[in-house]
């Protein structure tokens, strides 16, 4: 026959969708708030966008071309770190912090522990937990909306817990019109990007659920017992990085356990974590540290949770 | 009043859902393809002892002569399927195996067909107008080794094994598989509709042989045609049949591997079969359809297993349909039956596109085993690129038998073979919809059989 024949073993047919389509679909999710924060922060946002997602895909293929691997920028898991990154960054942030923070997350996080796939922490947050401890006061300097004063310590957040003011304004906090990192304030925008994710079936519902679960009953629990102290549930799911967390971050599927019942574990663990370092703990946001040590017991998350054996 | 148990759909826990394209040859009726110049015949066609071959160079055979067997009960005697000469037998392009031992006999168009040896085992009986089906089942299960039948759904494991229940076990319920679940295979579906009657019997006589009080025909719901087909024909017969045993019609969500015998036995009995168990340790046999329609053929009507129904499909062939076939013919022949291709196909599959296997050449034969031919095209197949695994989950999901496929897959690559068996490769149905599923096109159920391997031969 003057045709090749492919010989290959089963199957010989393959599901819609693929890896890079699902990191697209992740992308188009992302735009809602990407605008919106582009919207409140302006000028600054775009910059942080811009140096934030070319440093990540230049950090990507120059580790990997000193590492010997093969290139897979093509894959644009590195365009989804660089704009999660901007978005979990304060405004006012230097441009050279930014770029460090994201090499830590490309080259410390993703490749030194082999690529895309294989690492245990999530890039973004290693990146801005490292971002955290070295520089603390460029992670806590944050700008008003629109007008971009700079106001120390006035997320809504912080807000609540240094200066136990209370008189929240749901409205702002639901549009974002509020003082926090960049992709972080427009709760409408990030729910209509997880509403995408969940339609495209690129994220486990069980996850977000899980998270905003945890933290609305502890919040409105905490907020029922000194309501003075706390503001109720709704409050914690709408303030701070809670919905880019609890969508984006934690949702991550490799930092994430693979068993249904792990995720609902994770979800949860996120949950409380979270609101044990906002309702207890000396710093105002939890939902970065969440992440990452639940990230670190995703492992045996995913032993603890392995399915019964068939038959058994 | 139809008593299909249609209500709601039994199924299983796991499974995919692939593009179905039974559309291209579910509504053809069955047509049979003329004996070929010349059949390629494997001397073993079927799973376990290998045969030898009783024949050689030059011999003369008839058609339904029995050309090879072995001495071991796991085996499956082979007939001609044609009159002729035998021309070599000789290493030949073999379906399964690659090459495998083969008869080439020549077709000398004479039709001269030899009466089954088996059909004089109860001469005694049907000459006086009997039942052939009321025989001693030992005699039956002979009638049925004789003929060389095996399980016709694909994996040809040999049928008279299967009705002889050991000692010890005890079967109550006889399942006639009719479930097809890989996409493009209708050849079931069409025998369900075209020779229920025939089926019936067959199953009935199955179920005479293994003594069971609950019969079930599994279908998957887009074979509600085939169901009424035999709840029709059930009632018809119902007052000239002296079998009381009810045939309950089951209807089974449409989903892959909906055939598999372990998915069967869970969403019909809602039982799960133990670890390395058969469906025989929860009371159960498995036949199926097509099976039984050659268990009818050959007790009622002395016929050997030299032909079956084959599903001849996929994009590139101008006439795709269901066609009995000699076994031995070469895809050569038959695809020349359909009218040739329209476009050159990228892939030939034996079997379906799930679980079949490629195949390189038209040279090879259409065996037992062979319950389709599908010629996909290349826009329809892929050899996709494997990407890292991102841990979505979608293989741990859909898995029906409950395994880490990414876990396994992960443990191959870093060569933990330490710490594979707590991950019960061993489990693995090989069904390939872990796969199908992956969104890294990870080729997982070949990373998984290879853990089977280092599992079994650690043991």
């Amino acid at each position: 026959m003057e045709n090749r024949l492919y010989v290959s073993p089963g199957p010989h047919i393959f599901a819609k969708g693929s890896m890079p389509k699902t990191m697209r679909d992740v992308i188009i999710a992302l735009m809602p708030a990407v605008f919106a924060s582009i919207y409140f922060f302006r000028a600054r946002a775009v910059i942080l966008f811009v140096v934030s997602i070319v440093s990540c895909v230049v950090f990507e293929a120059v580790i990997q071309i000193l590492m010997k691997r093969k290139v897979t920028i093509s894959d644009m898991s590195a365009i989804v770190t660089g704009i999660l990154f901007a978005m979990n960054m304060p405004p006012a942030l230097p441009l050279w912090a930014c770029v460090l923070g994201c090499f830590i997350a490309i080259g410390l996080a993703k490749q030194l522990f082999g690529g895309l796939g294989n690492n245990m922490f999530n890039p973004v947050f290693l990146g801005r937990a490292f971002l955290a401890a070295a520089f603390p006061t460029f992670m806590t300097t944050w700008n008003n909306p629109i007008t971009l004063d700079a106001t120390t310590g006035a997320t809504p957040l912080g807000m609540v817990k240094f200066s136990h003011d209370l008189s929240v304004n749901y409205a702002n906090l639901f549009i974002g019109n509020v003082s926090g990192s960049v992709g972080e304030t427009s709760a409408l925008a990030l729910i209509i990007g997880g509403l995408y994710l969940l339609a495209r079936k690129a994220i486990d519902w069980r996850i977000p659920f899980s998270y905003i679960g945890t933290v609305f009953i502890v919040g409105a629990i905490a907020g029922m017992v000194a309501p003075a102290d706390y503001a109720g549930g709704l409050f914690y799911i709408l303030a701070g990085g809670l919905l880019i967390g609890a969508i984006f971050m934690a949702t991550d599927p490799v930092t994430s356990p693979v068993t249904k019942k792990g995720r609902w574990i994770f979800g949860a663990g996120c949950g409380v974590i979270t609101m044990v370092i906002r309702l207890w703990g000396g710093l105002p946001e939890g939902v970065m540290y969440s992440v990452l040590l639940m990230n670190a017991v995703t492992p045996l998350l995913n032993r603890l949770t392995r399915p019964r054996r068939y038959g058994t | 009043m139809y008593n299909i148990t249609a209500m709601f759909e039994k199924t299983f826990r796991g499974g995919v859902h692939p593009a179905q394209h039974k559309e291209l040859t579910v509504d053809k009726r069955i047509k049979s393809i003329p004996a070929p110049p010349e059949i390629i015949l494997p001397l073993t066609q079927h799973i376990g002892a290998p045969n030898n071959p009783l024949i050689g160079p030059g011999d003369v055979v008839k058609e339904g002569q029995r050309i090879a067997e072995s001495e071991s009960f796991v085996s499956a005697p082979v007939h001609s399927s044609v009159s002729g000469r035998v021309k070599a037998i000789r290493n030949f392009f073999n379906p399964v195996h690659g090459m495998a031992r083969a008869a080439i006999i020549e077709n000398d168009g004479k039709n001269e067909d030899e009466p089954f040896v088996a059909a004089r085992l109860h001469q005694d009986f049907t000459g006086q107008g009997e039942d052939p089906g009321a025989l001693p089942k030992e005699k039956l299960i002979n009638i049925i080794k004789e003929a060389g039948i095996v399980g016709l759904g694909g994996a040809a494991f040999p049928t008279h094994v299967k009705l002889k229940i050991p000692k010890g076990k005890k079967v109550d319920t006889l399942i006639a598989n009719g479930a097809e679940c890989e996409p493009y295979l209708t050849c079931d579906h069409r025998l369900m509709i075209e020779k229920t009657g025939k089926i019936i019997k067959g199953i009935y006589l199955a179920a005479g042989i293994l003594g069971v009080k609950n019969i079930f025909v599994a279908v998957e719901q887009n074979k509600l045609s085939a169901a009424f087909a035999f709840e029709k024909t059930i009632r018809e017969i119902k007052g000239s049949s002296r079998q009381n045993i009810p045939i309950r019609v089951t209807v089974l969500k449409t989903k892959y591997p909906q055939g598999g015998e372990k998915q069967l036995v869970k969403a019909i009995l809602g039982k799960e079969i133990p670890p390395g168990k058969l469906p025989l340790d929860v009371g159960s046999v498995i036949q199926n359809v097509g099976t039984c329609l050659a268990l009818y053929e050959a007790v009622y009507e002395g016929k050997p297993l030299i032909e079956r129904c084959v599903t001849l499909s996929g994009s590139c062939l101008r006439e795709p349909g269901n066609f009995i076939v000699r076994l031995g013919t070469p895809l050569k022949d038959a695809v020349k039956f359909c009218g040739g291709f329209t476009e050159p196909p990228a892939k030939i599959i034996a079997g379906g596109p799930m679980m079949g296997i490629t195949q390189y050449t038209l040279d090879a034969p259409i065996i037992k085993g062979t319950a389709g031919v599908v010629f996909l095209s290349k826009k329809e197949t892929e050899i996709p690129e494997e990407l890292p695994c991102v841990r979505c989950g979608r293989c741990v999901d859909i898995c029906p038998v409950n395994l880490l496929p990414t876990e396994i897959m992960r443990m191959v690559k870093y060569s933990r073979w330490h710490r594979m068996e707590e991950l019960h490769p061993s489990d693995c149905i090989e069904c390939g919809a872990c796969s199908y599923a992956c969104l890294s096109k990870i080729p997982l159920v070949q990373y998984i059989k290879l853990a089977k391997q280092k599992e079994l031969k650690k043991k």
